[in-house]
């Protein structure tokens, strides 16, 4: 490990840190509507999620190829833009934490790659119809489909049941929520943690550390689901609390009805060639079901602050991973300055956190969305 | 520019097929177990009822399955 240099520690270290929000942030879209209608108690759940995540990591053995699959253009990336790029990601995983936003972890690494290298290789090193292909299509599709097949789902299920005995029916259903919401905590496993091991092997190559085309050696592995699973299990409250109950009020027929369709959607993308996001699936099946359900109420307003959220993510991201990158590619000294003000801002995000703090006892409780009072 | 809308039509149909098809008759296993208890109450055995259920649930564990199997890439 003799070529290990200052650079590739902080490039790993920041990718683990990436990869910790990447679990803290997606708890939500497994976990959240089976928290909300008491399918789990919220410390199982994250506790169940968590340990899926780190499963889900060793048993994905394509790693990417790589880093941000043709959306820049990976000849010009240079360790210095994929730590920007990551702490652009970071940031933004942070602050929509804070106001509990699902956003997408993989749309906020692009976006934060495309800043830095944006700022670091020039525009050339952008491919933006891949942008426009793999990023802004699927974000109008996802939600869309998702909501669409959830209220579908959500009709039948009710309509099915609807003579059935209540007790009877809320007990199976949160049965059916369970599996459900595992089968998506493991595919998220397979995928996401898959992200960070590709950043830090593709790392780990370009500086000759490891010969071209190898995998991950097994430290990498591990250390990336470990903490992916850790992040998980500590749980991204705020967003759980959003998704589970600031949407829309869920009931256990719902819930089984948004994670079996938002499952299904996940595993036909992910095999059918059209990836979609799964935080904009999720969220997409939660609003859907919201609507299939009579009487349920959806709140708009909230659910448009999420859809600004996603049209954020990218550029927002980007434009933190630019100025990162401005800064560290002028060497040592920036890519320490870079990081140590990242440092800064994620512990002011977290002491931002901290006035309000939203934890596995009051995740369940209605968040104080403005748009409630008046309605 | 080149968008995938076959891939993406593709999506939504299965998508929506499979969850339609997992979603009815996960419920009506729901309403098998709820017609069983009922039968219960009136000291009856509900068997038939309970057979209803359990070929419902059988046939959801079996597209869990599946799923699984496509997660797993040791399995392909």
């Amino acid at each position: 490990m003799e070529h290990v240099t200052f650079l590739v520690v902080v490039v790993i270290i920041t990718a683990l840190a990436f990869d910790f929000t990447n679990g803290f942030h997606d708890t939500a879209n497994a976990m959240a509507t089976s928290i909300a209608t008491g399918a789990l108690r919220p410390k199982v759940a994250v506790a169940i999620s968590g340990v899926l995540n780190i499963v889900g990591a060793f048993l994905s053995v394509e790693v990417a190829k790589t880093i941000s699959g043709g959306i820049v253009d990976d000849k010009l990336v240079t360790p210095p833009m994929v730590f920007a790029g990551l702490i652009g990601a970071i940031l933004w995983n942070l602050l929509t934490w804070l106001f509990g936003l699902p956003s997408s972890s993989s749309h906020a690494l692009f976006g934060g790659l495309i800043g830095a290298v944006w700022v670091g290789a020039g525009m050339r090193g952008v491919h933006f119809d891949t942008v426009l292909q793999k990023i802004l299509i699927p974000a109008l599709a996802s939600p869309l489909i998702a909501g669409f097949v959830a209220m579908t789902a959500t009709y039948l299920a009710y309509t099915i049941t609807a003579k059935a005995r209540h007790d009877s029916v809320t007990r199976t259903f949160r049965f059916g929520q369970i599996v459900s919401a595992s089968l998506v905590s493991l595919a998220h496993g397979t995928n996401d943690a898959q992200k960070t091991m590709g950043v830090i092997t593709l790392t780990l190559i370009s500086t000759g550390t490891l010969a071209s085309g190898s995998g991950p050696p097994i430290w990498v592995i591990a250390a990336a689901g470990v903490t992916i699973g850790l992040g998980t299990y500590l749980g991204g409250w705020r967003i759980i609390r959003t998704m589970g109950k600031g949407i829309t009020e869920i009931e256990s027929p719902q819930g089984f009805a948004a994670e079996a369709s938002a499952t299904t959607v996940i595993l036909a993308s992910s095999h059918l060639g059209f990836a979609l996001s799964t935080t904009q699936v999720v969220s997409g099946a939660i609003l859907g079901t919201g609507l299939g359900r009579r009487l349920a109420q959806v709140r708009w307003g909230l659910a448009g602050r999420m859809a600004l959220a996603w049209l954020l993510t990218l550029p927002a991201a980007a434009a933190v991973g630019g100025v990162a990158a401005a800064v560290a590619t002028t060497g040592t000294l920036g890519v320490t300055i870079a990081a140590l003000v990242a440092l800064a801002a994620s512990a002011g995000l977290y002491a931002a956190s901290r006035r309000d703090p939203v934890h596995a006892g009051n995740v369940n409780d209605v968040p104080a969305v403005p748009q409630q009072v008046a309605a | 520019m080149d968008i995938k809308w076959a891939a993406l039509g593709q999506v939504f149909v299965v998508s929506l097929a499979v969850s339609v098809v997992v979603v009815v008759i996960f419920s009506l296993g729901v309403l098998s177990m709820s017609a069983r208890q009922l039968a219960q109450e009136r000291q009856a055995t509900g068997g038939g009822a309970l057979a209803a259920a359990v070929l419902c649930f059988a046939a959801c564990a079996a597209v869990v399955g599946y799923g699984i199997y496509l997660i797993v890439p040791q399995f392909h």
